[in-house]
């Protein structure tokens, strides 16, 4: 296991490396003057440009400033937003919000995926699996805004259920319709997850095994079926948090919870281009040490993985 | 014949007709012979899943390429603010949006927009994932090692936010050409892996051996006999990435560093007509109703293609 983790570890070093390199590529390796493309078709005043020009070292050579870049990312100093209030003391505020609002996210969809995905696998071909389908085929296919404005139009406006935006201090309740709305993306993904890895187990030889020692189906289903079949569910969890985080900005945006994603949301309506790479930055490598905790917890969970290669 | 069996034993074998060994060794002589494409084209036939997602493709295709043949009311000039989240009235079914334009007539005309993205975004992630995808799987050594890392890198980054970011460097040249790239770029590692992972399984085939054997080139086995025995899965991946590229571009849209707001383009409508929520919400769920039925039969399609090529989807029905 140690080895594993050391290998793993060793792997994430160079995509860590090329990750930051690319995102500061992209915005700073262009011709023209980066400063002034990210601002598109504003213009910013001059002691702006000027201090952006100070902090981003445009005088140096270019893979200089990349490395610039990357020690003040590791020491924690990630620019400061327009209004003048340091990123990192941004992300803190308004980090705790988002990471509340996810985790909701994730039980809802993970609830309810699981237990659709679980009755429609062992019923196959039945009407409940043939609803289900067309369900989640639907909700594939809606963009989150729109199920978001449809939400809040439904929900908020007509029924009145909930309130349209979220109010400040985000209280846990108002942030039900967002969490629900965030849920949809993923639901979807994890049925069909859980519905393939149910037939999958289902058809296993132990599985017949215990049904002939006979056991009772109330006790097959959880203990030998499900527990079996949610190995590949959990290692959705890393995927699905690259989902969280874009649905995150546009939900966030939409019902105005003061997260992550509303600030980088108002960041790109404004065109506030820094702060938009500082964010993205910071999401991406957030994304990488999410995606190595959950290699490393599915090698846990399954010991396949630690001894393959 | 010499028996095997001991004294009291009886030795019984089942008449060759009583068994499904049979049925089993039965080669119809008769009839074409069947590959994975008929097995699948048979499957695919019967399922209406098939023919309702083609149909409404083949309607929105027609669509794009003539919106002409759909309405004649211009959908950009001829806008009166008088109208302004105007319901229904008459030669425009469906309403007008805040700026006074009829709403029927700017879904027709977006259509070409969201296709096109959908199909320069397929296209290109096909180019590079099958071209990163083959290299690294057939060749393997530090080809494989370069390539997979380099795709761990793009695969790294959430394509939605890497496209945010290509945009707001480049919001002064936004077309249709450009939100592709900016999609398309950091889409592909999903295909590359997919065909890596099935052309490792494909090339220790005997026909490969074969071939090598017959002293055929390296290059011409990729092209001849592992690409076309591993391409399935990436039509699958292909059909609904196309679904994912007009979601994507429609977001971009939607947060403001997609199209030019002069573009036609279902994203921007509905991003223009979202404070409105309260008073016109049908300006809104027209076109999101257009985005969604587009997505929707390409990911139908997707749906249907992967049962027929893939064995285990199909017996999991």
């Amino acid at each position: 296991m140690a080895g594993y983790i050391a290998r793993r570890l060793l792997q994430a070093i160079p995509v860590l490396l090329g990750t930051t390199f690319l995102i500061y590529f992209m915005v700073f390796a262009m011709p023209g003057d980066p400063i002034v493309a990210l601002f598109g078709d504003k213009t910013p005043p001059p002691q702006v440009l000027e201090q952006l020009r100070e902090r981003y070292n445009l005088d140096q050579p270019f893979i200089v400033q990349y490395f610039i870049f990357l020690g003040n990312i590791f020491r924690g100093d990630l620019g400061t937003s327009f209004s003048g209030q340091p990123v990192s003391e941004i992300l803190a505020e308004t980090f705790p919000v988002t990471l509340r609002l996810a985790l909701m996210a994730v039980i809802i969809e993970m609830v309810f995926g699981i237990a659709v995905g679980l009755i429609s696998g062992l019923r196959k071909g039945g009407i409940f699996d043939a609803s289900a389908l067309v369900v989640s085929l639907i909700l594939i296919s809606l963009p989150v805004f729109v199920v978001a404005f449809v939400a809040q139009f439904i929900f908020g406006i007509q029924l009145g259920w909930f309130r349209t935006t979220v109010g400040p201090g985000a209280p846990t309740q108002d942030l039900i319709l967002p969490a629900i709305v965030l849920a949809t993306i993923s639901f979807a993904q994890i049925t069909r997850l859980t519905r393939a890895s149910v037939i999958e187990t289902d058809g296993q030889d132990f599985v017949r095994t215990a049904a002939s020692k006979g056991l009772s189906r109330s006790r097959i289903v959880p203990v030998h079926i499900l527990r079996n079949s949610l190995i590949p569910v959990v290692t959705y969890l890393a995927v699905d948090f690259g989902v969280l985080m874009v649905g995150a900005t546009v939900t966030e945006g939409i019902f105005n919870v003061p997260g992550v994603g509303r600030t980088l949301y108002q960041a790109i309506i404004r065109g506030e281009g820094p702060t938009v790479v500082s964010f993205v930055t910071v999401m991406v490598l957030i994304y990488l040490v999410v995606n190595l905790l959950v290699d490393l917890l599915y090698a846990v969970l399954d010991p396949r993985i630690r001894y393959a290669k | 014949m010499p028996s095997n069996t001991r004294p009291d034993q009886q030795h019984f074998v089942a008449p060759l007709e009583e068994t499904p060994l049979v049925a089993i060794d039965k080669v119809k002589a008769e009839g074409k012979p069947t590959n994975l494409w008929t097995d699948a084209w048979a499957d695919v036939r019967g399922r209406p899943m098939f023919w309702i997602s083609s149909a409404l493709i083949v309607l929105v295709v027609i669509v794009a390429l003539f919106p002409g043949l759909f309405t004649q009311v211009p959908p950009n000039n001829d806008c009166q603010l008088s109208n302004s989240n105007g319901g229904p009235a008459d030669g425009h079914p469906l309403g007008f949006t805040k700026q006074g334009c009829d709403i029927y007539s700017r879904i027709i005309h977006g259509t070409s927009t969201s296709l096109s993205v959908g199909i320069i975004v397929t296209v290109l992630v096909a180019v590079l994932g099958i071209t990163f995808g083959a290299f690294a799987g057939f060749y393997g050594g530090w080809i494989d090692s370069v390539l997979s890392r380099l795709g761990d890198i793009f695969f790294s980054i959430p394509y939605i936010l890497a496209a945010v970011v290509i945009m707001s460097v480049f919001s002064k040249y936004a077309n249709v050409w450009v939100i592709s790239l900016a999609i398309g770029i950091f889409a592909w590692p999903a295909t590359a892996r997919v065909l890596r992972a099935e052309i490792l399984r494909v090339k220790n085939a005997d026909y490969v051996m074969a071939a090598t054997a017959l002293g055929v080139s390296r290059f011409r086995i990729l092209l001849r006999h592992v690409l076309p025995n591993s391409i399935a899965p990436v039509i699958v991946i292909t059909t609904i990435s196309l679904a994912s590229a007009i979601v994507a571009e429609a977001t971009l849209s939607f947060l403001g560093v997609g199209l030019p707001s002069s573009t036609m383009s279902w994203g921007n409508d509905i991003s223009a007509a979202q404070l409105d929520l309260r008073t016109a919400p049908q300006v809104l769920i027209l076109p999101s109703i257009a985005l969604s039925i587009t997505v929707l039969s390409f990911i139908m399609l997707g749906e249907v293609v992967r049962d027929a090529l893939d064995p285990k989807a199909r017996a999991r029905r």
